[in-house]
């Protein structure tokens, strides 16, 4: 780099660039905040839903499914498995209910967590909310 | 090494490998259930091998971050540590918390080790890489406020380098930005959006302080050229990882409720964030072409080149492959993303420790300039084991994301997940057997530290 371009000039573009940076970041994030209820439809959130996600959290679902694209790999994307269930929460029950405490011989396999009815019930709401969230159109498919 | 107190990076090197070998481990257990489903179930299911995989990373990075800084610190500001027993306090309470926490991963079930941390109370566990027990969390931070203490007191007593405020900065980022996992609103929208100025904020932003001064700290040491050069290089190099990498947020916001304009916003920061990782190849390839000395520790100039190239391939260029929103749309949440993890954690981060520990452990272990040319042959093979295994794991990853993209999310006719799981397993065999030769690679890197042979002098 040439001598015009010192290594004061570099400092300034970094701090001064950060700085700017950070803040507009700041800005918009603000702005996303207020944009955000309508999306996200808040006004939905049942201490039902709240209880749900605690679940969710306290089983590390995360561990294995996407939830909106975000999480592991290696089982399927949950944030539309309301849709993919038929709008069916008894179904979203009945398949966590019925996972086989040993697994399946050479398959993946849930985990049988045991779950009361309350925290059941729970999941599906919390699942069916999540479901509801204006994510962009995402995912492309009913598939996840 | 100049100062008695560097010597205790070694423990936090040592604990960091240690690490390194269990998180490897669980990542070829984990790899081996992607195709024989029921392996090892229910005893360690999927998800807990997961989170000692990426704990055990996150962790072991951790450890040679601090390592990193207590050689480097002391040596820039030219005086000794400011205190070497609270680094070794900090660094047993730290080893205890990490080996508490897998060990609660691996005893119990996690609703259970939940309960019993008393989740209720402060709940932050069940996010991604963010599973730690709160009271694993507070005690990160208390470990880490005592490591900026130590390192910050020694700083304000010495020289005040370019590189050492640029590692501090980063240093201070990681904490400031760590205090996020705290906050878990009930809103999973909030949740998410929050949970980024963690992740991303980490490892898009202020780790590339980091990795930067740690980088240009190495070479220095390694080719000579004048301090004045470096620096400027240094400032170039993160203005632009910064300038890029905070709006680059973005590219995690398309599809989690967030208005839309992140879509516009995160493409276009995010596509120019290669621009950094491609500058400090040209930085180390530059500095090394321009050397003023041949240093004898050829291996520890082998990982810094190595930094270079891989940071740019896994974090630039794999990056860029998804973060497009038009393409992102339809690879989010797939292989692809995990293929680009892999490459770009490798080789940003875990390559940039293992520079630091190539360049200061033979020093700390008392050699004159390096370990014998029989210890570096065999460092030397285990660098091209690890990374061209991690370019293979990379490319069979990649190969799976996009037939999976195409038949669950492209086509047609979309399939199920795992109707598509069944039809990429070929792939996930693969790499597999990459993944053995990453372990060969490291069990080779660890017997490099035992091998003796004739000094070769400064």
């Amino acid at each position: 780099m040439s001598s015009v371009f010192t290594k004061s000039t570099a400092r300034n573009i970094f701090y001064g660039g950060s700085v700017f940076f950070f803040l507009l970041f700041l800005g918009l994030t603000m702005d996303t905040m207020g944009k955000l209820p309508k999306r996200d439809h808040r006004e939905n959130i049942t201490p039902q839903v709240v209880l749900g996600k605690k679940v969710w959290e306290d089983n590390n679902c995360i561990g294995c499914h996407t939830l909106m694209g975000e999480g592991a790999y290696f089982a399927p994307e949950l944030g539309n498995v309301y849709n993919r269930f038929g709008e069916s929460k008894e179904a979203i029950i009945a398949f966590i209910k019925s996972r086989p405490a040993e697994g399946i011989p050479g398959r993946r396999s849930m985990p049988q967590f045991n779950l009361s009815d309350e925290e059941l019930d729970a999941m599906a709401e919390f699942l069916k909310w999540t479901s509801e969230i204006d994510d962009a159109n995402w995912p492309p498919n009913i598939q996840g | 090494m100049k100062y008695e107190s560097q010597s205790v990076a070694k423990l936090y090197f040592i604990a960091a490998i240690a690490l390194f070998v269990a998180q490897i481990l669980f990542g070829l257990i984990m790899g081996l259930q992607y195709v024989i489903g029921d392996f090892l179930f229910p005893e360690i299911p999927f998800n807990v091998a997961r989170m000692v995989h990426t704990n055990t990373l996150i962790v072991w990075l951790l450890f040679g971050f601090m390592g990193s800084a207590y050689y480097l610190v002391p040596e820039e500001a030219e005086t000794e540590l400011h205190s070497e027993k609270l680094a070794v306090v900090l660094f047993w309470v730290f080893l205890g918390a990490a080996a508490a926490t897998v060990a609660g991963y691996l005893l119990v079930s996690y609703s259970t080790l939940a309960e019993a941390t008393g989740n209720e109370l402060l709940p932050t566990m069940g996010r991604e890489f963010l599973e730690q027990p709160t009271i694993t969390k507070i005690g990160i931070v208390v470990v880490v406020l005592g490591f900026l203490f130590n390192i910050g007191m020694t700083i304000l007593k010495g020289r005040k380098t370019t590189i050492n405020l640029v590692l501090l900065l980063g240093l201070v980022g990681l904490a400031v930005f760590f205090l996020f996992s705290f906050y878990n609103p009930e809103n999973l929208v909030l949740d998410k959006f929050f949970w980024w100025w963690v992740v991303h904020l980490w490892v898009e932003g202020v780790w590339e302080l980091i990795l930067g001064a740690i980088l240009a700290f190495v070479l220095i040491k390694v080719t000579g050229v004048d301090r004045e050069v470096i620096e400027k290089w240094l400032y170039v190099i993160i203005a632009m990882a910064l300038i890029t990498g905070i709006l680059g947020t973005g590219h995690h916001f398309y599809f989690i409720g967030a208005p839309e304009y992140w879509q516009t916003i995160g493409s276009i920061f995010s596509a120019m964030e290669p621009i950094p990782f491609f500058m400090m190849t040209l930085f180390a390839f530059n500095m090394v072409n321009r050397r003023r000395r041949d240093h004898p520790n050829k291996a520890a100039v082998l990982w810094a080149l190595g930094t270079g190239v891989m940071a740019f391939l896994g974090a630039g260029v794999w990056g860029f492959l998804h973060t497009l929103a038009p393409v992102n749309y339809y690879t989010h949440g797939t292989q692809i993303t995990a293929a680009h993890g892999h490459m770009a954690f490798y080789g940003a981060y875990v390559m940039i420790v293992i520079t630091m520990i190539s360049y200061a452990m033979p020093l700390i272990r008392g050699r004159a300039a390096c370990n014998s040319e029989k210890s570096q042959v065999m460092e030397m093979w285990s660098f091209w084991l690890m990374t061209v295994s991690m370019v293979f794991i990379t490319l069979f990853l990649t190969g799976a994301g996009i037939l999976q993209v195409w038949l669950q999310r492209y086509s047609d006719a979309p399939q199920a997940f795992m109707a598509v799981q069944d039809q990429i397993s070929i792939f996930y065999w693969m790499r597999e057997v990459a993944g053995v030769i990453f372990l060969i690679g490291l069990v080779l890197y660890i017997m490099s530290f035992f091998v003796k042979g004739e000094e070769v002098s400064a």
